[in-house]
């Protein structure tokens, strides 16, 4: 007697049947019903002796797979089946997809396996639970199985759905079959289950259609390297990975939305009965001729400079000179060392090394090696950077014991193997920076412009940071597209602030400098560093975040000369710039130009705008179009720009809105990364189609485009206010009521539910009390802003991010103005 | 139309009641005092099952804003008014084929004290002891609504904190006690609190009266009104009290302690069997320390209804009807 849910349509576009896992039950797919079942036929079976089914002595994995094909028989099934599955679901599927080929179109696999993966042993807990005795004891005659699985999701799992997967399983009697699958994972090739998981292991191997994995990358089960054997053993799976979520990723994350979206793009399903899988290679990476001709690779400026004996990089904080000659050297013999040490093509190097000429070499070398550099922003922090570094799945770490003594001990990289910068090779490591610098192996092959070359962790907004994919020839492209934009040759000599613009130094060709600062605080640069920093290279580009330009500004009277005449171009990014501070910095680098690039990790530059382009900006178009958001000017050449409805659908091909309306900043360039790591679905939403059929990248940014082609940026997508009488952008809010006199900063967010939030305008101000701004002040503000402000609050400091220290978390300000505003304590 | 409006010595149903007789709908009007209005008076009590449908003979529709408001009186005088004046309302109706009845509710009658913060018209909520106001409200609410059929569409209107000039409920309280130098502020001030100029709540329920047909969305169905522009209390109070010409500087009373006050305040009243409105009271702590705003969508898209004055206007409007007294 079989326990299933069978929930459909009369004329199901296809069926997808759902088969969990131990110790769960149909319940699990509960969702999956809700949201295919008016298009799907959706069953979701409770195995032998599990769920609501029939109690029965122990069946093993062979009967399983049996049980599963006699259930779909019986219940006569036709058409195209999707099958989904978790945990021991996956390989019973799977062993059922193996005999069906024929019209399974789509395989989801969630936190499951099929063999134990190489190099590791079966993970502990399940060990721990198959040992003879314990087995007994905590699946049949107590809970803890029960309870334990539940308990590995923590909080994300509610109380109302622990209580539905613990209904079946209340007493002893109830919980027998789950001993006996625990009892029926193979820890041997004697085992009576080996032989037949093994061969559905090799046999998936042979299989086409497309396959989802949807993955909890916290669980301590089935854990990352699950998920990488079975993208081993089908090399075409799109993988989404949830990093913060656990074993039971359907429960606690959007798995359904995921698959929704999967099925919509991967899987086409027509009619009945003729579906076809659509298996999409990536698109080829955008490989395009740029102005400066045709591509060259990244270390194609070095190596220019190879006998250049003029310096190359200077380390601010200790003032080393490296030369052009002995930097390209190094490069060139690490590369050769790590190759000789057995990094191949492709593999993953993290490079965990402080900003210096040993980052430099480091990252050069790795790409000269074919190697994909994976980079993490300190930003992060630690928490951030080891979540990112795990998830990344480095083969190698490059860096100073402490970094490698995180990658082994807090289990970032536990298998990778260690490059260590220092004398020594500590914990275990293969190799240090110096002796694979001495290499005299042969040079590997070069990389080819489609190939990866870099994964990219910068701070997010919210959420844990994303991986974005870079190839060497977007990389190439982006380096040309900012020389031929800011006119770099071969004089021009660079002070980077922001420490990683130190990596377009050797790739521009030009000798760079880091400033003594902080690096995990960019925004503590004093002008006597600057002035230090620039003297010693005699620099002629400088490129700074606006809060370090704030504070380069603040400090200045402290330096006797703080001028800086060697200096051409000043470039600031990464948030907006006050204009004041631009004019400030203007004051101190009287030959400068001062411009800022706008873009982000994904894609720059995008755009580009000096000081005299805002002021003209402001008065070209009209005068109330200085409330109209901050202007960064036109798309650079080679960078397409459309503005996209607010509420487009990412599955149709997308058009753009008009001029002056306000939308989705979407872009096109041949300098886009890749993409998102691990992360299909949000590759997916990112990166749309036109209508006139360019690929796309979402920005995340809203904002329009003036007559005159100049991009106006309102805000994040996430921070619009949605009221009843339309979407209020927060920057033109904001924008106007900084114009006001004692007001520098303020955040417009929303509260109340989206279709009527009211608008709140919160004003930073250490000196008034938090909390209710005053009337007076409350008043000007009002009228200052064109529409109806609810409330006017004001809090001592807006939070921040810790990388620029300027871009407003207006998500934490609005959930504390919700708060404030329903009657809660400032 | 021949329209028969109840309780219209009060603010608000007198200000339907002119609109109604502006635009040159027949007017009828039942309390028991002579209405300042030109229109047919029918005085009588609205309890008087005969007398409610006499005065209802010959009418297209109701408008039924007769209530006994407040927290003073005992359960039988608010249930009389609340409850059996709605059930009378409802019979006079169905026996003279009336068409069209607004019931004139209020968002009390879905309130349990927690913050609302752009929430929509819940249903009543009843079992509620002592809160005999908003308990015979509900009931009250509940009957109307419960005779929305084919023949017959109700619509329920909740104004939430109708003021304007003229206004003793909220206006004249506040500027009393402003004047008194008693005024305080419940928590910070800053809940958000939607409030309903007089003239949009009359224009709400001409509005609903034209909307409600049997086959239209609105019948059977309870609306929260307001000018939909909440505002921190104590920007309002200011406003109000600066349209009077009082300045002041108001104290802030932690909310926890003025509903504790609140409660004391009404027991006494109660067993003194006062017959004076108490000064604080639970209810009145709760609405002045809580967020209060509404989705005011519903309103709009099913009775086709905007409010015309924006707060602004209206506290303009009430500073010269002060400059005026």
């Amino acid at each position: 007697m079989w326990h299933v849910l069978d929930h459909g349509p009369a004329e199901p576009v296809g069926t997808i049947v759902c088969v969990h896992g131990n110790p769960t039950w149909s319940f699990h797919w509960r969702r999956f019903v809700e949201r295919f079942g008016d298009r799907y036929r959706v069953i979701a079976v409770d195995q032998l002796g599990m769920g609501y089914s029939e109690r029965t002595a122990q069946r093993r994995f062979a009967q399983r797979v049996g049980d599963l094909g006699d259930v779909i028989d019986a219940l006569e099934v036709t058409g195209p089946v999707i099958t989904v599955a978790h945990d021991w679901g996956g390989p019973i599927s799977l062993g059922w997809v193996l005999g069906n080929t024929d019209r399974v179109v789509g395989v989801v696999l969630c936190n499951t396996g099929v063999a134990v993966p190489a190099g590791r042993r079966a993970p502990a807990l399940i060990r721990l639970a198959a040992s003879g005795p314990i087995t007994d004891l905590v699946c049949h005659r107590t809970r803890t199985f029960v309870d334990g699985t539940l308990a590995l999701s923590g909080k994300r799992v509610t109380s109302v759905a622990r209580s539905g997967y613990r209904a079946p399983y209340r007493r002893a009697r109830h919980r027998q079959a789950i001993a006996d699958f625990v009892a029926d994972v193979p820890f041997d090739d004697s085992h009576p289950s080996a032989a037949a998981i093994a061969a559905v292991a090799e046999g998936i191997r042979a299989l086409t259609m497309p396959v989802l994995l949807a993955w909890g990358a916290a669980d301590p089960v089935f854990d990352d390297d699950f998920a990488h054997d079975l993208a081993a053993r089908l090399p075409h799976a799109d993988l989404h990975r949830f990093p913060t979520m656990g074993h039971l990723v359907v429960e606690e994350a959007d798995v359904v939305g995921v698959v929704e979206a999967w099925l919509a793009d991967r899987v086409e399903v027509a009619t009945v009965g003729s579906v076809a899988g659509v298996t999409r290679d990536e698109p080829p990476a955008a490989v395009m001729p740029s102005a400066a001709g045709p591509l060259e690779p990244i270390w194609a400026g070095l190596t220019r400079r190879a006998n250049d004996p003029s310096p190359g990089f200077v380390d601010g904080a200790t003032g080393t000179e490296t030369s052009f000659a002995d930097l390209h050297q190094r490069v060139m013999g690490i590369a050769a060392g790590l190759a000789s040490a057995g990094v191949r093509p492709g593999d993953r190097v993290a490079v965990l090394v402080l900003p210096g000429v040993d980052l430099l070499a480091s990252v050069y070398a790795s790409w000269r090696a074919g190697a994909v550099t994976v980079i993490a922003d300190r930003g992060l922090g630690l928490r951030g950077l080891g979540r990112a570094v795990r998830g990344a799945r480095v083969q190698w770490v490059i860096g100073p014991t402490k970094a490698l003594a995180a990658a082994r001990v807090l289990r970032w990289a536990p298998r990778a193997r260690l490059i260590a910068v220092g004398r020594r090779r500590s914990l275990g490591a293969v190799a240090t920076l110096r002796g694979l610098a001495r290499s005299t192996a042969p040079l590997p092959p070069e990389p080819r412009a489609g190939d990866p070359s870099a994964v990219l962790y910068t701070s997010g907004a919210t959420g844990p940071a994303k991986g974005v994919r870079y190839t060497h020839g977007q990389m190439s492209s982006q380096c040309d597209a900012l020389a031929a934009l800011y006119d770099i040759d071969v004089d021009d000599r660079l002070v980077a602030a922001f420490a990683p613009f130190a990596l377009y130094g050797p790739a521009l060709g030009i000798a760079s400098t880091i400033p003594d600062v902080d690096v995990t605080r960019p925004g503590t640069l004093t002008a006597e560093a600057l002035v230090a920093a620039v003297g010693s290279v005699a620099a002629t580009v400088v490129f700074a975040s606006p809060a370090a330009l704030a504070n380069v500004v603040r400090t200045a009277g402290a330096v006797p000369d703080p001028r800086l005449a060697s200096v051409r171009l000043v470039l600031s990014a990464g948030a907006p710039v006050p204009v004041a501070t631009l004019r400030a910095m203007a004051d101190l680098c009287p030959n400068a130009t001062l411009r800022t690039p706008y873009g982000m990790t994904e894609c720059l530059p995008v755009a580009d705008i000096s000081v005299p382009e805002i002021d003209a900006a402001i008065v070209g178009s009209g005068s109330s179009s200085a409330f109209a958001g901050v202007c960064v000017g036109a798309p650079v050449a080679g960078v397409l720009v459309m503005i996209a409805p607010l509420d487009f659908d990412p599955l149709l091909p997308v058009e753009s809105v008009g001029v002056g309306v306000m939308g989705e900043v979407l872009i096109h360039a041949p300098w886009v990364s890749s993409g998102y790591d691990q992360l299909w679905r949000t590759q997916h939403d990112a990166r749309p189609a036109g209508t006139d059929g360019n690929t796309w990248h979402r920005s995340g940014d809203v904002g329009h485009l003036d007559r005159d082609g100049r991009l106006w940026i309102e805000g994040r997508s996430v921070h619009v206010i949605d009221a009843e009488s339309g979407p209020i952008t927060p920057v033109p809010v904001e924008v106007a009521v900084e114009r006001l006199d004692g007001i520098d900063r303020c955040a417009a967010v929303g509260v109340g539910p989206s279709g009527c939030q009211q608008l709140v305008v919160v004003i930073e101000d250490p000196n008034a009390p938090e909390g209710l701004a005053s009337t007076e002040r409350a008043t000007r503000v009002r009228s200052a802003v064109d529409g109806s402000v609810a409330a006017v609050l004001v809090l001592h400091a807006l939070p921040v991010d810790i990388r620029h220290n300027t871009k407003i978390d207006r998500a934490a300000v609005a959930a504390w103005a919700a708060r404030v505003l329903a009657g809660g304590r400032a | 139309m021949r329209v028969l409006v109840t309780g219209a010595t009060s603010l608000l149903a007198r200000r339907t009641a002119e609109l109604l007789i502006e635009r040159g709908d027949e007017v009828v009007c039942l309390q028991r005092h002579v209405a300042p209005l030109d229109a047919e008076q029918r005085l009588g009590d609205i309890r008087d099952r005969d007398h409610v449908a006499a005065a209802t003979r010959g009418c297209d529709a109701i408008i039924h804003a007769a209530a006994k408001v407040g927290v003073v009186g005992s359960w039988d005088d608010y249930h009389g008014v609340n409850v059996d004046g709605t059930n009378a309302v409802v019979a006079a109706a169905r026996a003279n084929r009336v068409g069209r009845v607004v019931h004139v509710s209020t968002p009390s009658v879905a309130h349990v004290g927690s913050s609302i913060v752009g929430g929509l018209a819940d249903p009543p909520v009843t079992g509620r002891h002592g809160a005999w106001y908003a308990e015979s409200k509900a009931i009250a609410e509940q009957n109307a609504i419960a005779a929305a059929s084919e023949e017959l569409a109700v619509v329920a209107i909740r104004p939430h904190l109708v003021w304007g000039p003229g206004d003793t409920q909220l206006v004249g309280r506040i500027v009393q006690r402003a004047r008194a130098g008693r005024l305080a502020l419940v928590g910070s001030g800053a809940a958000l609190i939607d409030t309903t100029y007089i003239d949009n709540a009359a224009s709400a329920l001409v509005a609903a009266l034209d909307a409600a047909r049997p086959d239209a969305a609105c019948n059977g169905r309870a609306y929260v009104i307001a000018n939909g522009e909440p505002r921190p209390i104590r920007d309002l109070i200011l406003g109000i009290c600066a349209a009077a010409g009082v300045e002041i500087e108001p104290r802030e009373v932690p909310r926890r302690l003025a509903t504790a006050v609140g409660a004391l305040v009404e027991g006494a009243w109660r067993l003194r069997r006062a017959s004076t409105e108490p000064p604080l009271t639970r209810f009145l702590a709760e609405q002045l320390g809580t967020a209060h705003w509404f989705d005011p969508r519903p309103a709009r898209h099913d009775l086709g209804w905007e409010p015309t004055v924006s707060i602004d206007e209206g506290l303009r409007r009430l500073t010269a009807w002060y400059a005026e007294q």
